[in-house]
């Protein structure tokens, strides 16, 4: 049977991507951060999970404004690398596995989560740079990857909780999947932060703090933070900190921590890194 | 029902559905910046260029001057409006420092400081007493 054993959170800024791509990892912004993640990537060469299942959003480059998916779930072959303004980042295709994407449609769709299925979508920083973050820049990914995007774009996203009841789900469908099969999930995106207005730059530490702490101690507390107070407290895009929750779901009832790492800023974002292994 | 009263939040256009409606035909816009003829051909003219899309007169000035909060308030999401700052060959954390009306250069001051405190940002009554 395939088994979820372990669960990731990281951000995705889009700066930490252009840094590696442009050569600019050694230089005294980006050092600390990369350092900061050498415990993570080390962990995940260790893990050699089979699959991997990355919660991200797409920021209107798959998607334009003719649909907005809420939950749509990577059903190819292969997802190209998009375009998003600056030309393709130079990094492998990612390969996916329509076999077990289509398992966890139909079994997501008969546990009453209405997922969009996608057969073509080029992916962005999004998923990308948590790839980068984790397995550096190897000629392929070591995995195969199912992209899971989030509408966290367009008010509302979806809750802290549906996210949370959505990972619970995916747990149930991988375990009904016949194939012996290591699966980790990522959860990406955030932690504080503000990148549009007057209020750009915000950052909060103690919110993330806490945001850390009660993923392993007490993510149904984590469950009960309403859309309006992530923007409040911690940035008008920390709303994208639900898809940790959706990690966090998929990993059951009881976590252990094994890492985290926290870095400001990395552009306009506090950067945050955690490791929860299934117990 | 969840507080929803997002509008009080100070210095931030939450891209809600209303928002969405006015700014659709501006995001897409802003969406075939994603490829590199088109960001050329923008550049090259932008007005013949914007003549292509059904914008609003405010819209179409807002873009030609790079009024990059009016653009928000007009209904552009900050993603695609990020393509618009690529397009004039500027990082995305000079486009956030236009938005916050500092220079570039104090704008990543400000975040290797650690970033904005949410004290006195958290609601417009804490802006105004702060």
């Amino acid at each position: 049977m395939a088994r979820i054993v372990a669960g990731v959170g990281t951000s995705h800024t889009p700066a930490i991507g252009a840094a590696v791509d442009n050569g600019k990892a050694g230089q005294p912004y980006w050092q600390p951060l990369f350092k900061g993640y050498e415990p993570a990537k080390e962990w995940l060469a260790k893990t050699r999970p089979d699959v991997l299942i990355i919660v991200y959003n797409d920021h209107v480059n798959a998607f334009d404004f003719k649909m907005i998916p809420t939950f749509a779930l990577g059903c190819a072959e292969e997802f190209p690398i998009a375009d998003e303004g600056w030309g393709p980042r130079p990094v492998p295709v990612v390969k996916g596995y329509p076999e077990l994407a289509g398992h966890l449609v139909q079994s997501l769709v008969l546990d009453e989560f209405d997922m969009t299925i996608v057969n073509e979508m080029p992916v962005d920083h999004g998923l990308t740079v948590p790839l980068t973050l984790l397995c550096g820049s190897p000629p392929h990914w070591p995995c195969r990857v199912i992209p899971l995007a989030v509408n966290v774009v367009q008010y509302p996203a979806p809750t802290g909780r549906r996210c949370y009841h959505l990972g619970q789900a995916i747990r149930r469908a991988v375990e009904s999947w016949q194939e012996d099969l290591k699966v980790v999930v990522f959860g990406t995106g955030g932690m504080s932060h503000q990148i549009q207005g007057p209020r750009a730059g915000l950052t909060n530490p103690a919110f993330d703090k806490a945001f850390l702490d009660d993923l392993s101690r007490d993510p149904e507390r984590l469950t009960r933070i309403a859309p309006l107070e992530y923007m409040r407290e911690a940035g008008a895009e920390a709303i994208e900190l639900v898809m940790w929750l959706l990690m966090r779901g998929a990993l059951g009832p009881k976590v252990a921590e094994v890492y985290r790492f926290y870095h400001v800023p990395a552009s306009s974002t506090a950067v945050g890194n955690i490791i929860l292994e299934c117990r | 029902m969840a507080d929803d009263n997002y509008d009080d939040i100070p210095g931030t256009w939450i891209f809600d559905a209303q928002r969405a409606r006015a700014g659709y035909h501006l995001n897409q816009f802003l969406y075939t910046l994603m490829k590199e003829e088109n960001r050329k051909a923008f550049l090259a003219d932008e007005r013949a260029y914007l003549a292509g899309f059904k914008l609003t007169e405010a819209q179409r000035e807002a873009v030609l001057k790079r009024e990059w909060n009016r653009l928000l308030e007009l209904g552009a999401v900050v993603y695609a409006l990020a393509k618009l700052a690529f397009t004039d060959g500027r990082s995305y954390q000079y486009m956030a420092s236009q938005m916050t009306g500092v220079s570039e250069n104090e704008y990543v001051e400000m975040m290797l400081r650690g970033g904005r405190s949410p004290d006195g940002w958290r609601s417009k009554s804490e802006r105004e007493r702060h």
